[in-house]
């Protein structure tokens, strides 16, 4: 068999590699749509590597919340939007040497200054969560709710005001249709809706007719 | 007894009220008003004066030297407003009240058609006060404050006539040169309270031998006397003031003033604040033999190269300026032969002569209507008597004769100046001794041409004339007869009627000026120049002493009056009399054929030596072209060009550099940011700052 | 054997390609919010080595939290987007220009 460490190698360059032709796909294809595609297949690849990294809760969470519902949104925004092809290619050629460059320069101090030699060094040890004796999920949760609770609820109002924000932002109002308005409700005045006028129960000279019972 | 306090301030403020009486209350008061308030200050003044004087000769009262008023106090510097008054102050005071009180009363009848009459009058009264001031000073801060106070009312005066452009450049002239010479006068001032430690003249003479030894640091290696530094610039402002070469030039044009005012400053009074000044800084001078031969040949030199350019000039009043230039350098010459009593006394006698000529002459200019060119004159003396023979009076104690004021001072100063071994003496004596001649040559001349020989000028009767202006209602009448500017409309030679004598305010002057012109040198000369008269006023080293071994040969004001009919000086005289005679009054076309036949020397004596011309083509144009540099170069292109609008369009290029980087591209920005981020990165990594091991 | 180098190297690479994205494309707003995930990815891979390596779940916790926040943050994002895009009925990048100075 093959030696773990050895496999463990070979997997992590094969979903790494993935991962970085799906990144590059992102920002080269012409195609909105199969640009948010391959955002996807980098986020699989990315959550493959965390299953790795033995941080499993994290990786689905990626998935589920990630790439379904987010890149989900995208998906959606951006057949909406049924943006032309056409419109496209413009400056792109033009920038890309420019581009490559920063990239690459950056590429290169980042990783001179995090000091990539000394953590070859630094070998994958023991999980751990393992180690802890529960699962990545309870270990995470261990911590999230005892010594990061607030922000936790944090996240969550966040969340709610990013949802605030998203309908407050694009909300039209249609000329044509009729709503409520509470605040209006409220303001009406009585006296605009309401007159009390005074009258005799019935007419007095024809007692009979008016006595009916009622249905 | 004692000088009283209030006497002194009475005599300086007496004239300072009719100032401002007369100034600012000019137009309520009139006319007779103003003359009234000013001559009774002056008159009050004159009278303390003389009994000043008498408390302190007949009265034996001691000099009086107190400081009554605090004027500033700056650190160790304390001045004040005092009064020193000693023999010499007082003698000042008399000649300057006298002489002033003459004038106010011959301006009533000289500027009577003026409509600045009142202006006038509140003018000279404020000359006389800044006068008192500077005489009566007792430290140099006051000193300095009636210095420049009489150059700007000189400076008003002489442009009284604002109107003329002439008159405007002479005023500017002379403040500009006296200017000049104030620059000095601080400089010396400054001097004085540095070496000395203070302004007050009382403690700086008693000071003034610690003056010795002590030089001023030039650089490291030039060393200068001090007290030669100290004589030498406090000199240059009596060079401006007293009008020496070669700052004597805006004497001359300050002719265009009014002819009284020639008489009171430019004869009697201001320019001989420079002369005082020296006399009374004595004991400072006396330290310095190089500032007083300094003194002795820039004072030679005047005496006897103005009084040339005096023989060449036309205008009555320009021959007697020169006259008083060349005199100034007698006394100067006087002052710096130690001689400062003689200085001082023939001040004195000159105030009195010289008040007279230019009186004398304003008298024939009113006359002559404002004609003031000789060549128009002659003959006058059948038409003003009295003027004539007063003027005779003046002209022969210009000249010396014996028995007359100006002999005994003049006669002194030539001998005192003979006596003399300081460097610069030999020359000063040729200078002295043929301006002697010079002086007799221009004054004869003078008074041929004006009052002796055929009449140049004729009556033509009235004529178009400024009269027939005023008769019409023309409203200006700044050239009707108050200038001295000749004819409107006339031909030069051409009066309306015939020359006069004038009225009494004019003449009784003239007379009261030519008694002391006779006399006062006979009585005086022996007390003040050999009797030590001055007593501690004037401090002259027993070296220099040359009045002293003079005082040895003096045997009384009547010997020494026959004895100069034997001198060499009374000799020239005679010779330039007799000149002068066979020229004006028997054979006058020989004027005209020596001027030819000399034309290259009378054209350097009618140029002035090119002086003037010198001074207005280098200074005078180079200021104006200094200025337009500035303008143009410096305030134009440099501070407005450069750092005001450059400094601007220097932001807008930068700013609409920088605006590019604007672009309104969000993946501009984001570049713009990456890269900041690579470079920080960079430096991260350049310092060495990476992880830990790296 | 698997180091921390490679996850770190593999996040630097995806931060840069991303930032290559952000000014290589002129064409597709949607582009630059995708651009802008994948540097949030990259930022996520490193959290979660460290978290890893140094046994801190401080690390995985954060990674949590960015997850969080990353979504709201691309739900309004597009939600500009599409205002964007009604008012200028383009997404190109290069005709947004209305802040230029």
């Amino acid at each position: 068999m093959i030696d773990t460490n050895l496999f463990q190698l070979i997997c992590f360059y094969g979903f790494a590699i993935v991962t970085v032709l799906g990144a590059l796909a992102v920002i080269s294809v012409k195609n909105s749509v199969h640009a948010v595609l391959s955002l996807v297949l980098t986020f699989f690849s990315t959550a493959c590597i965390w299953l790795m990294a033995e941080a499993e809760f994290l990786a689905i969470a990626l998935i589920v919340v990630y790439v379904g519902a987010v890149m989900v949104l995208f998906l959606f925004v951006v057949m909406m939007l049924d943006i032309k092809q056409e419109q496209v290619r413009e400056g792109f050629i033009r920038y890309l040497p420019v581009g490559i460059i920063v990239a690459l320069v950056m590429l290169v101090e980042m990783l001179a200054l995090i000091g990539v030699r000394t953590m070859h060094a630094h070998v994958m040890g023991a999980d751990p969560a393992t180690v802890a004796g529960v699962s990545n999920t309870a270990w995470l949760g261990q911590a999230l709710y005892t010594q990061y609770l607030l922000p936790f609820e944090i996240a969550a109002l966040i969340l709610t005001v990013g949802v605030v924000v998203a309908v407050a932002l694009t909300l039209r109002h249609r000329g044509d249709k009729r709503h409520e308005s509470a605040s209006e409700q409220v303001r009406v005045n009585p006296r605009d809706r309401i007159r009390v006028v005074k009258m005799a129960p019935s007419r007095p000279d024809e007692p009979t007719a008016s006595q009916e019972p009622l249905p | 007894m004692q000088l009283s306090t209030t006497i002194l301030l009475i005599i300086a403020l007496a004239p300072l009220a009719g100032c401002l009486l007369a100034g600012f209350l000019g137009k309520p008061i009139g006319r007779v008003g103003a003359h009234s308030a000013t001559i009774l200050g002056l008159a009050v003044s004159c009278a303390l004066s003389f009994y000043v004087l008498y408390q302190l000769t007949a009265g034996a009262a001691p000099s009086y030297n107190q400081d009554i008023y605090t004027w500033f106090e700056i650190g160790r510097l304390h001045v004040s407003v005092g009064f020193m008054v000693d023999r010499l102050t007082a003698m000042m005071m008399v000649v300057v009240t006298f002489v002033s009180l003459l004038v106010h009363v011959y301006t009533i009848g000289y500027m009577a058609d003026d409509p600045g009459y009142q202006r006038f009058f509140s003018y000279i009264s404020l000359f006389t006060f800044a006068m008192l001031m500077l005489v009566m000073s007792n430290n140099f801060m006051q000193l300095f404050f009636g210095w420049e106070g009489v150059g700007l009312v000189s400076y008003l005066l002489i442009g009284f006539w604002y109107k003329r452009p002439s008159a405007i450049f002479a005023n500017l002239k002379a403040f500009l040169v006296n200017r000049v010479g104030d620059f000095g006068f601080l400089l010396g001032i400054a001097a004085v309270l540095y070496f000395l430690g203070t302004l007050d003249y009382a403690t700086a003479f008693a000071a003034a031998p610690s003056l010795v030894g002590k030089t001023l640091a030039l650089t490291a290696d030039m060393h200068w006397d001090a007290a030669t530094v100290i004589c030498v610039l406090l000199f240059i402002g009596a060079m401006g003031k007293s009008a020496q070469v070669p700052l004597h030039v805006w004497l001359p044009d300050s002719m265009e003033g009014p002819t009284p005012i020639s008489a009171l400053i430019h004869a009697a009074t201001m320019v001989t604040a420079g002369i005082f000044m020296v006399a009374r800084m004595s004991p400072i001078f006396e330290l310095s033999s190089g500032a007083l031969s300094f003194v002795l040949v820039i004072g030679a030199t005047g005496a006897l190269f103005t009084g040339l350019i005096g023989i060449v000039q036309n205008d009555i009043k320009r021959v007697i300026a020169y006259s008083t230039l060349s005199q100034l350098g007698y006394m100067t010459v006087a002052l710096g032969a130690s001689a400062y009593a003689g200085a001082v006394f023939h001040l004195m006698t000159h105030a009195f002569f010289k008040a007279l000529l230019f009186l004398g002459a304003g008298s024939v200019i009113i006359a002559m209507h404002h004609e003031q060119d000789m060549r128009y004159m002659g003959g006058l003396r059948k038409y003003m008597p009295i003027t004539w023979i007063t003027m005779w009076i003046g002209s022969l104690a210009l000249v010396a004769i014996p028995f007359t004021s100006g002999f005994y001072s003049k006669d002194a100063i030539i001998e005192a100046v003979g006596e003399s071994h300081r460097w610069g003496s030999g020359y000063a004596y040729v200078c002295v001794l043929v301006g002697a001649f010079v002086t007799a040559l221009y004054t004869f001349r003078q008074m041929y041409l004006t009052f002796h020989g055929k009449e140049r000028f004729t009556v033509v009767g009235h004529h178009t004339h400024a009269h027939a202006h005023a008769a019409l209602g023309d409203a200006h009448d700044d050239h009707h007869v108050s200038s001295d500017d000749p004819h409107q409309g006339h031909k030069p030679g051409e009066l309306e009627h015939a020359p006069h004598e004038s009225p009494w305010v004019v003449t009784v002057p003239l007379i009261l000026l030519a008694i002391p012109s006779l006399l006062v040198g006979f009585f005086t000369i022996g007390p003040m120049l050999f009797g030590n008269w001055f007593g501690q006023a004037i401090h002259v080293e027993e070296a220099n002493n040359v009045l002293g071994e003079l005082a040895g040969e003096f045997h009384g004001a009547a010997a020494m009056a026959l004895h100069g009919f034997l001198s060499w000086p009374f000799a020239l005289v005679a010779l330039a009399f007799v000149i002068t005679t066979y020229i004006y009054l028997f054979n006058p076309a020989m004027a005209g054929r020596i001027k030819n036949a000399l034309r290259p020397l009378w054209t350097v004596l009618d140029r002035k030596y090119w002086v003037d011309d010198v001074y207005f083509a280098v200074f005078a144009r180079g200021g104006v072209a200094l200025g337009r540099l500035f303008w143009k170069a410096g305030d134009a292109a440099v501070i407005d060009g450069a750092m005001v609008n450059g400094s601007a369009g220097l932001v807008r290029r930068i700013a609409a550099g920088v605006r590019r980087l604007q672009s309104g591209y969000l993946y501009h920005y984001a570049f713009a940011m990456i890269v900041g981020l690579i470079l920080l990165l960079g430096g991260f990594w350049l310092m060495g700052s990476g992880p830990v091991g790296q | 054997m698997i180091t921390l180098s490679h996850f770190i190297v593999l996040g630097a690479v995806l931060f840069c390609i991303a930032v290559a994205g952000l000014f290589i494309n002129r064409k597709n707003v949607i582009v630059l919010l995708m651009a802008i995930e994948l540097m949030l990815l990259a930022v996520n891979i490193n959290f979660v080595a460290f978290s890893r390596f140094q046994g801190d779940v401080a690390g995985q916790v954060f990674v949590f939290f960015i997850l969080t926040v990353a979504a709201a943050e691309s739900a309004i994002g597009l939600a500009i987007l599409v205002l964007l895009f009604r008012n200028r009925s383009t997404v190109n990048v290069a005709e947004i220009d209305s802040m230029k100075g």
